[in-house]
């Protein structure tokens, strides 16, 4: 033992002794153990698919896909090639992510709030839902959804009908299909609205700051909201119609026709990542609300300031401030959580590109390197936006 | 009576919303606890042999009893569990009494639990010297593979997390890069496609002829994705290390590496407890997706089950069972973590 300490203390006072030794070997160490590896694997991978006669590159995403997938947002058919097959599968990822980050934040919100509730049993049902749909695996509440409680969903000829116009059945939900004609003009027109809430609302901010004046901001844009769309609708002739869906018989099966559809696959997936999601956000709020001094609304009301002003002006932005990062990587978490996908058969980029165009072209290294830059890249862009949005609500000190 | 009263009107009737809530939250109890307990209690059918005797309306866990031991152990065969059974309650009885041991024999404990216990417990697993029947990973699976994958996992992920981390805050730029480059790596991909790399494309990147066990393969995945999780939590706990006892420790003459291992990672450590116990909470609760190369622990074996025709439309039942099981090991990992937290506060 003294033997080895003494070799150590050695070589120890050998480093001390030699300080560009000490700061270059590590790093020549990693380097070369880095690089050997990769040319290892580089080097066996290249035996190897020589040897079983597949092709490299990615000239296959030009090939015809030839298979079919049961939703998409884009047209797409079996004659469409591999690279058009990637976008669908990429466009369902981004939907459900976008749909469950929206629910996920609304949940988080009123169940963190709801669990600091002076009222026992608000503060109960929010702490039961919270410890019971976080210590459970993902995979399983998605099964769970999937395959116990939209099962127990009617057939089509017994829908359960909504409003008379939306029919929900064991095959997912129907409802009419918007036809619009010149929606160009009506889109241009909502982002002009946006454009004019904003630009009205800069304005306000900054008549209160040089004047103090106060504008009904709130309601000024909403009434912006609701008229400048109706104009532009009914001025420049946007008219927009209904394809209903009807139920149709074909060889004893029933099923709705017409329409859109929302299959169940994608609402066991949203609802599942939605709930799980919301209770680590709810106690990201929690923690953001419980981290505000006490002193802080008490300073608040003593110059004046009524209480809803003391929430949106002192308690909201500076709460926000302390709940933004860590929600961030619940956002980030839900976007790959989404690739559970696979296990219900969600058509999403992991099914559709890494299940079957991986099964069919056998291009196991290319396709799992797309699939996983672009989830980094997906990540990457999800962290720099929130990056932005987290210095923009970021203490300003002067 | 009049304080009751009170007491109900300030906690629940304090305000309109207040009032609104009470009312809503009561109705939707009302609604769902009665039905749950029914089917669960009331209505289930306990004894029995088959689904045929499940006719009373409510659950049917003779389903769960009968496939118990494969839930539990996979495909392991039956009169071989007990090499299973003997290191887990090794395992359960020196965690408990770990607590009541003195200090020297809790180290020699806590030396063997981490190094010799896993190499023996997983040679009695695998079988095949002393007369033991070999018994093939492809065996394995339920609740013990579920353990299996995440206990090894964690005892792999937790030095390479600490590790990244040092890596991370070096003075050596390629090693800061290089952990940088590793951790955002493994944190910007979904473990699925880790997984599917796992199972894939890993084997073509070893010399064809080697045939890697896919279970080693899937622990090695999980334990990269994992490390860098765990490197981010370790970072933090080694940045609110204050300067000064980096300062300190160089003062009287500790080397890098001396210093780390007795000054500042103890005190980083302890501060990241919290961030530790949720990687592995994280990581626990990620190992169904094992079921991407093939793999069934008990969300598999479930799965498995639910189709075998002469038990379909037992989904429900299955799916709470490893539900509890699941919500059991979380909930007390979590708490666990809580009464470490609380201990290391008070002694500090």
């Amino acid at each position: 033992m003294s033997f080895f300490q003494n070799h150590l203390e050695k070589i120890d006072q050998f480093l001390n002794d030699h300080p560009k030794v000490k700061f270059l070997l590590p790093q020549a160490i990693l380097i070369v153990l880095v690089v050997s590896i990769i040319s290892y694997f580089s080097f066996n991978a290249s035996s190897n698919l020589s040897a079983r006669g597949i092709n490299t590159g990615f000239g296959f995403l030009s090939n015809k896909a030839s298979f079919d997938i049961q939703f998409s947002l884009i047209e797409f058919d079996s004659s469409m090639s591999y690279g058009r097959a990637y976008l669908v599968g990429l466009l369902n990822t981004i939907l459900v992510s976008v749909i469950g980050i929206l629910f996920a934040t609304i949940l988080g919100f009123v169940f963190g709030i709801l669990r600091l509730s002076s009222n026992p049993l608000a503060s109960g049902l929010a702490t039961c839902y919270i410890e019971l749909f976080r210590n459970i695996s993902l995979l399983l509440q998605i099964f769970f959804w999937y395959f116990t409680v939209l099962r127990l969903l009617p057939q089509a000829e017994n829908s359960i009908v909504l409003f008379d116009v939306i029919y929900a059945n064991i095959k997912g939900i129907y409802f009419p299909k918007f036809i619009w004609t010149n929606l160009n003009l009506f889109i241009y027109g909502l982002i002009f609205t946006f454009i004019a809430i904003y630009l009205f609302n800069s304005y306000a901010n900054r008549l209160r700051e040089n004047t103090g004046k106060t504008l009904p901001q709130f309601l000024i844009s909403i009434i912006i909201l609701i008229i400048l769309p109706t104009l532009v609708f009914f001025i420049f002739g946007v008219e927009v119609d209904f394809a209903h869906p009807k139920l149709e018989t074909r060889m004893g099966i029933a099923n709705f026709i017409g329409g859109s559809s929302i299959i169940p696959e994608f609402l066991a997936l949203a609802f599942a990542l939605s709930l799980y999601t919301s209770t680590f956000i709810a106690e990201n709020v929690r923690a953001g609300i419980l981290g505000i001094d006490k002193g802080q609304k008490e300073a608040a009301a003593s110059i004046g300031l009524t209480n809803t002003q003391v929430l949106r002006l002192i308690v909201i932005p500076q709460a926000l401030r302390i709940i933004i990062p860590p929600t961030t990587n619940q956002y980030l978490n839900l976007t790959k959580n989404s690739s559970l996908a696979a296990a219900i058969a969600y058509p999403d980029i992991v099914l559709v590109f890494a299940g079957t165009a991986l099964m069919q072209t056998g291009r196991a290294i290319e396709i799992v390197t797309i699939t996983m830059l672009t989830y980094l890249t997906l990540s990457i862009t999800i962290s720099v936006f929130m990056n932005w949005y987290n210095k923009k609500v970021s203490l300003t000190e002067r | 009576m009049n304080k009751t009263l009170t007491y109900i009107k300030t906690k629940f009737f304090s305000s309109p919303v207040d009032a609104f809530l009470t009312i809503s939250i009561s109705y939707l109890i009302y609604i769902t606890i009665p039905p749950l307990i029914d089917w669960m209690f009331i209505k289930a059918t306990f004894a029995g042999e088959s689904k045929k005797e499940c006719v009373a309306g409510g659950a049917c866990w003779i389903f769960v009893k009968t496939w118990f031991n494969r839930f539990l152990y996979g495909m392991y065969p039956n009169e071989e569990v007990w090499r299973i059974n003997l290191p887990f309650v090794f395992l359960v009885v020196s965690i408990v009494a770990y607590r009541f041991l003195n200090e020297k024999l809790k180290k020699h404990l806590f030396l063997f639990l981490t190094i010799p216990f896993p190499i023996l417990a997983l040679m009695l697993f695998s079988g095949g010297f002393l007369g033991l029947e070999q018994v093939d990973t492809r065996e394995w699976g339920g609740l013990f593979l579920t353990l299996v994958i995440s206990i090894f996992a964690i005892i792999f992920c937790f030095p390479l997390g600490v590790l990244l981390a040092m890596g991370r805050r070096s003075n050596l730029p390629v090693i800061r890069y290089f952990s940088i480059g590793f951790i955002e790596f493994w944190r910007g991909v979904p473990l699925i496609t880790v997984l599917f790399m796992a199972g894939v494309m890993f084997p073509l990147l070893l010399p064809s002829g080697t045939n890697m066990d896919k279970l080693v393969r899937v622990i090695i995945a999980i334990t990269l994705f994992e490390a860098a999780y765990m490197a981010e939590v370790v970072r933090g706990g080694l940045q609110a290390v204050g300067r000064g006892q980096y300062d300190a420790s160089k003062a009287i003459g500790m080397g890098y590496w001396k210093s780390h291992i007795f000054i500042i990672l103890p005190q980083a450590l302890k501060l990241v407890i919290p961030g530790i116990a949720n990687t592995f909470i994280a990581l626990f609760k990620d190992t169904p997706l094992v079921f991407v190369v093939g793999l069934l622990e008990i969300l598999g074996m479930v799965n498995l089950a639910k189709t075998n025709p002469a038990w379909l439309g037992m989904a429900t039942e299955g799916y709470v069972f490893v539900a509890l099981v699941y919500w059991i090991f979380c909930f007390a990992m979590s708490r666990y973590s809580l009464s470490i937290e609380r201990k290391l506060k008070t002694t500090n």
